[in-house]
């Protein structure tokens, strides 16, 4: 941000000031002022949509957390009693069942992010670069990798919902029926086995993205690197090592974030699987707070849970930009 | 200053009071009181009764026209699909900016009646459509918190019947529909052979389960709320019930393991394909046909009970499902609005509409009509009339639904996994839903 903005602001004393004592509109304010101003005043408009679209949806969102915002109030929602951090010990008393299924969403969240995060970053890593070198049908290949990822969300998540099913279901027919690696049918919607049907949908749906992005990536690496380490005689392996990951890296500190915000936010994919109220193993963070306000009517204690939720994704995305760009400012 | 500059400048501040002055003209139809402002047109939000939002429109859109015709009010027409119907009649109360007319589940009109932004229809009001007198108890005593005045007017009104395939019946040898549940868990035993089953439950579907729960605690004598509101849930006779209900699945095995994750209506697909020989259904009728089923292939026995025949306190055997219909209070068009209500409950259009959606008509002249007395509608609308009774109309209705139907879509989760069930199982799931309250 700061380097684009010092790059922008024009040289002092490139082009001819206009002579002084000139009349104008804005003649009263110091040349000074005039000229630093103005790039602050074409930002206004952006400033003022940004305050409207985030700012002030946001601001509310954390004012309602403090209030004891039901439906008898949401007429007047301004005039709904403050309840202080009510809502916010409600919602971390862990002890207690509204904190302890918070608590227990979160951890669920936590490690599904882990794991679809990592899983999508290592089959679109791996994929990027077995595609890199031409070879025949490559584009093809391409096209049909990305379908996952330009398919409509709503239709690609029902029918995996469809071969999830317990009785009908395109998985149970080929691991039980086909192969026989199960002794039962096992339930995939609801259960245990719902974090992991949840974990193969998210990550089938992610890693376009994440091979898209590194694709782009490699394009940039010169092939002369390749060539001189190839005489110089290093294998597949260490190429991939010393030149391609370290040629990655800014590439992949962007991607590991977005794609971890995504998953750690994502709504859309538990609820269409499993509706609204998800089985505990597959229970996100934000069908949990969505079904905590606003399928319960009680939206002072959901506001207080997403703003919980926005700390925390906030404490983590700083930590990772300070630590991520330390370390590219040491190697550099 | 550069000609440049100020051009920028004029367009900045151009641009900024374009984008604030709309901002300013949009408070101002926020009122608190309606009115009648407006007095020619009417925006009305419908349910989705029909098979699809189409086919609503293509039903109530020649009504409209009819009421156009009578009294010149235009009446702007949305149908709304239920997922989204609660949220958006809740943008709408908070914001002020909503439909003047809307249709409701009436498990929703306590919930509703408390945000106060619902018209209550006193006597005064109820004059205006017709009088009180003209709809059924057991549908009146859904449109709101008992001793409030109601936020709403029944218009759709339905209740459970136990819908059972007459030629698996006659080759299992049995004669009757079972009118007890230990005759329905008998004959779903004879009938469950051969990858077929006795019962097809909607296990996974939230609403379903606590449909179910209800009518069993009832008939164990329970209720999930006290007199005062307050959440009972953990009750001897609410336990009994709900694990009596998780059962079939779990004791009994008349129903299949994989039923605990439908929620899509594949009960009713089982049904009538064969795959199950009972549902326990509100109007399946019109759903069984689009299935193939023909009306001679399945017969509609009242829901059984605990001993002896339906009827009221303990031999309740359905909720009082079913559709109200609600007027804003911040119509400015108040009066159109309540001619619109009288419209729509009158008895040529109750007649109509019921029958197109293959509901019962809350209006009882309406329901007298020969048109609700085929063998299904009447098993239903006698239900309805004698031993229907409306889902706890308290405030937090909408969280009881959520949690009590969560709980027991996770006991069917167990017993479809072949863990234990057992009456201190059911009661601790219930303890922690009760505590969420």
């Amino acid at each position: 941000m700061t380097t684009t903005v010092h790059r922008q602001a024009p040289p002092a004393g490139r082009e001819p000031r206009p002579a002084r004592g000139r009349s104008g509109l804005f003649h009263f304010i110091p040349e000074r002022v005039r000229r630093a101003g103005l790039p602050y005043l074409l930002l206004l408009p952006a400033l003022f949509f940004e305050l409207i679209v985030h700012v002030i949806p946001m601001v509310l969102g954390v004012v309602m957390s403090f209030k004891e915002l039901t439906q008898v109030y949401i007429r007047h929602w301004w005039g709904a009693p403050w309840s202080g951090t009510g809502n916010y010990r409600v919602a971390v008393r862990f002890n207690a069942p509204i904190g302890r299924a918070l608590l227990d969403s979160f951890l669920i969240t936590c490690a599904f992010t882990v794991l679809a995060v990592g899983l999508c970053w290592l089959l679109g890593t791996t994929a990027a670069i077995l595609m890199q070198d031409r070879f025949r049908g490559r584009g093809v290949l391409r096209a049909v990798f990305l379908t996952p990822y330009a398919l409509p969300l709503y239709a690609s998540v029902i029918v995996w919902a469809f071969m999830f099913q317990h009785d009908n279901g395109l998985v149970n027919h080929v691991l039980h029926d086909q192969l026989g690696v199960t002794g039962d049918r096992p339930f995939w919607l609801i259960g245990d086995n719902s974090f992991w049907s949840l974990l193969v949908v998210s990550v089938w749906r992610n890693w376009p993205f994440a091979f898209l992005c590194v694709m782009a990536g490699l394009q940039n690496i010169p092939r002369e690197l390749y060539e001189a380490s190839a005489i110089d005689g290093a294998g597949i392996w260490q190429q991939i090592r010393r030149i391609t990951l370290p040629s990655l890296r800014s590439v992949n500190q962007v991607l590991v974030l977005v794609l971890f915000l995504w998953t750690f936010n994502d709504f859309a994919t538990p609820f269409v699987l499993f509706g609204r109220s998800a089985p505990a193993a597959g229970d996100l963070i934000s069908v949990h707070i969505y079904s905590a306000s606003f399928v319960t009517w009680n939206f002072g204690t959901g506001s207080a849970m997403s703003v919980l939720m926005l700390l925390f994704l906030s404490l983590v995305t700083a930590g990772y930009l300070l630590t991520t760009n330390r370390t590219r400012k040491n190697r550099a | 200053m550069s000609v440049r500059a100020r051009t920028a400048i004029g367009a900045v501040i151009g641009a900024t009071l374009l984008a604030v002055l709309p901002g300013c003209g949009g408070g101002t139809s926020t009122g608190d009181s309606g009115g009648n402002s407006h007095p020619k047109t009417l925006t009305y939000w419908a349910s989705n009764q029909g098979a699809s939002l189409e086919d609503d429109k293509a039903k109530l859109t020649p009504e409209l026209q009819a009421f156009e015709k009578q009294t010149g009010i235009t009446v702007k027409l949305e149908v709304v699909p239920w997922s989204d119907l609660l949220n958006r009649i809740l943008g709408a109360t908070s914001s002020g900016q909503g439909p003047d007319v809307l249709n409701i589940g009436n498990t929703w009109s306590a919930s509703l009646q408390t945000t106060g932004a619902l018209l209550p229809f006193d006597d005064q009001t109820f004059a205006k459509i017709g009088g009180k007198g003209r709809f059924q108890e057991s549908a009146l005593a859904s449109t709101g918190a008992s001793g409030k005045t109601p936020t709403a007017v029944p218009l759709y009104s339905l209740a459970y019947g136990l819908y059972y395939n007459k030629k698996m019946f006659a080759d299992a040898g049995i004669s009757k529909p079972p009118a007890t549940w230990d005759e329905l868990v008998q004959d779903g035993r004879r009938l469950t052979t051969g990858g077929r089953y006795g019962l097809a439950v909607e296990g996974a579907n939230v609403s379903e389960n606590v449909h179910h729960a209800f009518v069993f605690a009832k008939q164990h004598g329970a209720d999930f709320f006290d007199a005062s509101g307050n959440p009972t849930f953990t009750s001897p006779g609410a336990v009994e019930g709900v694990k009596q209900y998780v059962d079939f699945i779990a004791r009994d095995k008349i129903a299949a393991a994989g039923n605990a994750e439908y929620d899509q209506n594949q009960s009713i697909q089982d049904f009538a394909t064969g795959k199950a020989a009972m549902l326990l259904w509100q109007a399946a009728g019109p759903n069984l046909q689009k299935h193939g089923m023909k009306p001679d292939q399945y017969g509609v026995a009242p829901v059984p009970v605990q001993s002896g025949t339906p009827g009221p306190g303990q031999n309740i055997d359905s909720m009082v499902a079913g559709i109200n219909m609600a007027v804003f209070k911040n119509s400015q068009n108040l009066d159109g609005a309540l001619k619109f209500v009288q419209f729509m409950t009158s008895d040529a259009e109750q007649k109509k509409l019921n029958g197109a959606y293959g509901s019962i008509p809350p209006v009882k002249t309406a329901a007298q009509d020969p048109a609700f007395s085929n063998p299904e509608l009447t098993v239903l609308r006698n239900t309805i009339a004698t031993s229907a009774a409306p889902l706890p109309q308290v405030p937090k209705e909408s969280q009881f639904e959520e949690l009590v139907g969560g709980a027991i879509k996770d006991l069917l989760a167990d017993a479809a996994a072949g863990r234990p069930v057992t009456t201190q199982s059911v009661q601790q799931r219930l303890a922690k839903a009760q505590q969420q309250m």
